[in-house]
């Protein structure tokens, strides 16, 4: 029982982060209709502004506004000289373009901080699991992610459903044109959107900097994932990525830690293994599959 | 007097000629993984060459030589592509450099079938070292089971019964997985394959932690392992159950990486910072004196060997232009290794010594490997037999 109870905390944790990065993915995607590559590079770029400057003032905390900053302005800057100008292209270019802003951003980290991974201690109130129920223990860290991770995601649906800037995001979404033609300066809108998305990616890649290593080609890891999140819950909307995210995180750990267990009963140990990962990393492109059999749009898609 | 005319131009020719050929260095390709969370292994490896080239002022065995390296971003259809135009275009004739086995397993047929001569700084999958071995195929790091069968040997004479175990899948994991098996001879109480892009392993975690085994293996190289490391300390299971290591899990990096959470984990490795020797002792000071921030990572090491390997051949022949002469020559393994003794076996695998080391605090603060002792001698691999060389 503790068991599927500490899975579910993983794959909520794992869903959260997905949210975290899906949810820019898809307002970027909805709202300008570009396909952006290089969000990987964006939580890349959290997590390494992140590192660096929690071990530079030697304060773990500080590190979270250096990423904030880093990856919004970052993102404001990639909009304002790359992004612009993609915006009436075909998604060919789109993805030429991005693509290559990922091949510049790792070689630029490449020069700043050298090919080796770098590490982020975690503060030691934070470093020891501890203990929720008897015999669950958990890692604090990980509890304070999915927490953030649900903080933002209702932040998020307030300031989509009751504000006016979350007004013009879901008008935006929904019918770009209309949104011109009544005179609102859709390219600030845009610029906004970026930036918003960026730091969601740059907050996401700071928190996950003290679980994984922070180095190179860390954001294309989980780029795909967020990708099948985006088209799963429906492009354009923050909704559907909390659904989509949530269900992959858990679907995919209760399928990594079960799925082999479940086969020994039928097969021999190695052979379960090994069909077991198999399946596992198959789950949720078949959920994807699925869903857009059922629902070609997505679970929730942003226009009609 | 026609004829000595003849002659003398036939003279000055041929003198000219073999002046051209000793300007002209001979190129070794480099193929190695340079993007990526795999970066830096092959970074370590390719500078470990140039570190051995620069010591002898851009020579090897007296021959000036030049490293071509391409980045294969991990990824074996690149790796395969970058092989086809290195012998293509430009002629290269010796090939080096490839970390990850599943693209050794791609590129290295591609090579030894165009007679070029391919030597491994890392990757030694064991679908190559068997039946499939070939002549022009040399592996100085290791044979991917043996690596993994020295820590089953280790966690077997520490006394450990039931054992928790752990591997990306991909040939190399499987070798991994099965080398500790053969030699652990306890009871596997978890086998678990891991994606090679994970970054989060707390499903693992969970799994370990309900197994309750008496050790955990585990082979997870560069970047994802230090990953796996800091996930087991942060899932309070570092202190709990105790974790036996190969190299590639626990190199220099990862341990840096972890701090003082390391201290105490048993790796079994070819090689440590504080072997007795000349050739280690000259490579770990030059160095530290080079890449002052960057520990040497075996990986470091095996690029030096694979280079003063090249540089005893080259030494005996002068040149690469007969390979017969050239192959021979490696084979004879006539240099002195960091790890001290070392051999090729019939498959033209490592013989050599593995050793159980422990990490403690470095003087620096910084946890290394300390040697505690010799775990078996003279050890080549299991593929050796099926070889027909």
């Amino acid at each position: 029982m503790t068991l599927i109870l500490e899975q579910l905390l993983n794959g909520l944790l794992y869903g959260v982060m997905l949210f975290l990065m899906a949810a820019g993915l898809t307002l970027i995607f909805g709202i300008m209709g570009v396909i952006n590559l290089a969000h990987g590079s964006l939580y890349m770029v959290g997590a390494f502004a992140g590192a660096w400057a929690a071990s530079a003032t030697g304060n773990f905390w500080l590190g979270l506004p250096a990423a904030l900053v880093a990856s919004t302005v970052v993102g404001i800057i990639v909009e304002l000289g790359v992004m612009r100008r993609l915006y009436e292209r075909d998604h060919l270019d789109q993805v030429l373009a991005t693509f290559a802003l990922i091949l510049i951003f790792n070689e630029l980290t490449v020069l700043l901080f050298g090919r080796q991974p770098i590490f982020l201690q975690l503060p030691d109130m934070l470093s020891q699991p501890i203990e929720l129920l008897p015999g669950l223990l958990y890692p604090p860290f990980r509890l304070l992610i999915i927490l953030v991770g649900l903080l933002v995601a209702l932040g998020l649906y307030l300031l989509i459903n009751r504000t006016r800037i979350g007004m013009l995001v879901r008008a935006g979404s929904t019918n770009r044109d209309m949104v011109r033609a009544l005179g609102v300066d859709i390219r600030l809108l845009y610029t906004l959107i970026f930036g918003l998305g960026s730091m969601l990616a740059g907050l996401a890649g700071f928190m996950m900097a003290p679980v994984v290593s922070v180095q190179v080609g860390m954001g294309e890891q989980i780029l795909l994932a967020t990708f099948v999140v985006v088209v799963i819950g429906g492009v354009g909307s923050v909704k559907g990525a909390f659904v989509a995210g949530i269900t992959l995180g858990v679907l995919d750990t209760g399928l990594r830690a079960f799925m082999p267990g479940l086969l020994r009963h039928l097969m021999a140990g190695p052979d379960a293994d090994a069909l077991g990962a198999g399946i596992s990393s198959m789950g949720i492109y078949l959920l994807m599959a699925i869903v857009l059999l059922v629902q070609p749009k997505g679970l929730f898609p942003a226009k009609g | 007097m026609k004829l000595r005319t003849t002659l003398f131009a036939l003279t000055v020719a041929l003198a000219s000629a073999t002046a051209a050929f000793a300007a002209d260095p001979v190129k070794i390709g480099v193929i190695t993984t340079l993007s990526g969370p795999g970066g830096y292994l092959g970074q370590d490896v390719r500078d470990g060459m140039k570190l051995a080239i620069d010591m002898e002022g851009g020579k090897l065995g007296g021959v000036p030589v030049e490293l071509v390296v391409e980045d294969d971003a991990n990824k074996p259809a690149n790796g395969r592509q970058i092989a086809e135009k290195m012998m293509g275009d430009e002629k290269i004739k010796l090939l080096t450099g490839i970390i990850f086995s599943n693209i050794a397993g791609a590129v290295v047929p591609d090579v030894v079938d165009n007679g070029a001569i391919y030597v491994s700084a890392n990757a030694a999958p064991s679908n190559l070292a068997g039946p499939d071995c070939n002549a022009n195929y040399f592996v100085v790091p290791w044979q991917n089971d043996s690596l993994h069968e020295a820590s089953g040997i280790a966690a077997k004479e520490l006394g450990y019964k039931r054992a928790f175990i752990l591997a990306p899948n991909y040939q190399a994991g499987k070798d991994a997985l099965n080398g500790f098996k053969r030699t652990f001879g306890g009871e596997i109480v978890g086998e678990v394959y891991t994606q090679l892009d994970q970054t989060d392993y707390s499903a693992e975690m969970a799994q370990i932690r309900a197994a309750k085994p008496d050790v955990v293996f585990q082979f997870h190289p560069g970047g994802l392992g230090i990953a796996f490391l800091r996930q087991y300390q942060q899932a309070g299971l570092l202190g709990q159950i105790p974790m036996v290591l190969s190299e590639p899990s626990s190199d220099a990096v990862v341990l840096k990486s972890l701090g003082d959470a390391a201290v105490g984990l048993k790796v079994t490795s070819h090689w440590s910072p504080d072997f007795d020797n000349a050739a280690s002792k000259e490579l770990v000071a030059k160095w530290k004196a080079t890449y002052p921030d960057r520990p040497l990572t075996t990986y470091g090491t095996q690029g030096y060997d694979v280079a003063r390997l090249i540089a005893s051949a080259l030494k005996a022949t002068g040149s690469i232009d007969n390979i017969d002469a050239f192959r021979a020559a490696l084979k004879k393994a006539d240099f002195q290794s960091v790890r001290g003794k070392f051999s090729f076996g019939s498959n033209q695998h490592p013989v050599q010594d593995w050793y159980l080391l422990e990490v403690v605090k470095g003087p620096d603060g910084v946890p290394t490997t300390k040697t505690v002792r010799k775990l078996i001698e003279n050890y080549g691999d299991i593929h050796a037999k099926d070889c027909k060389l």
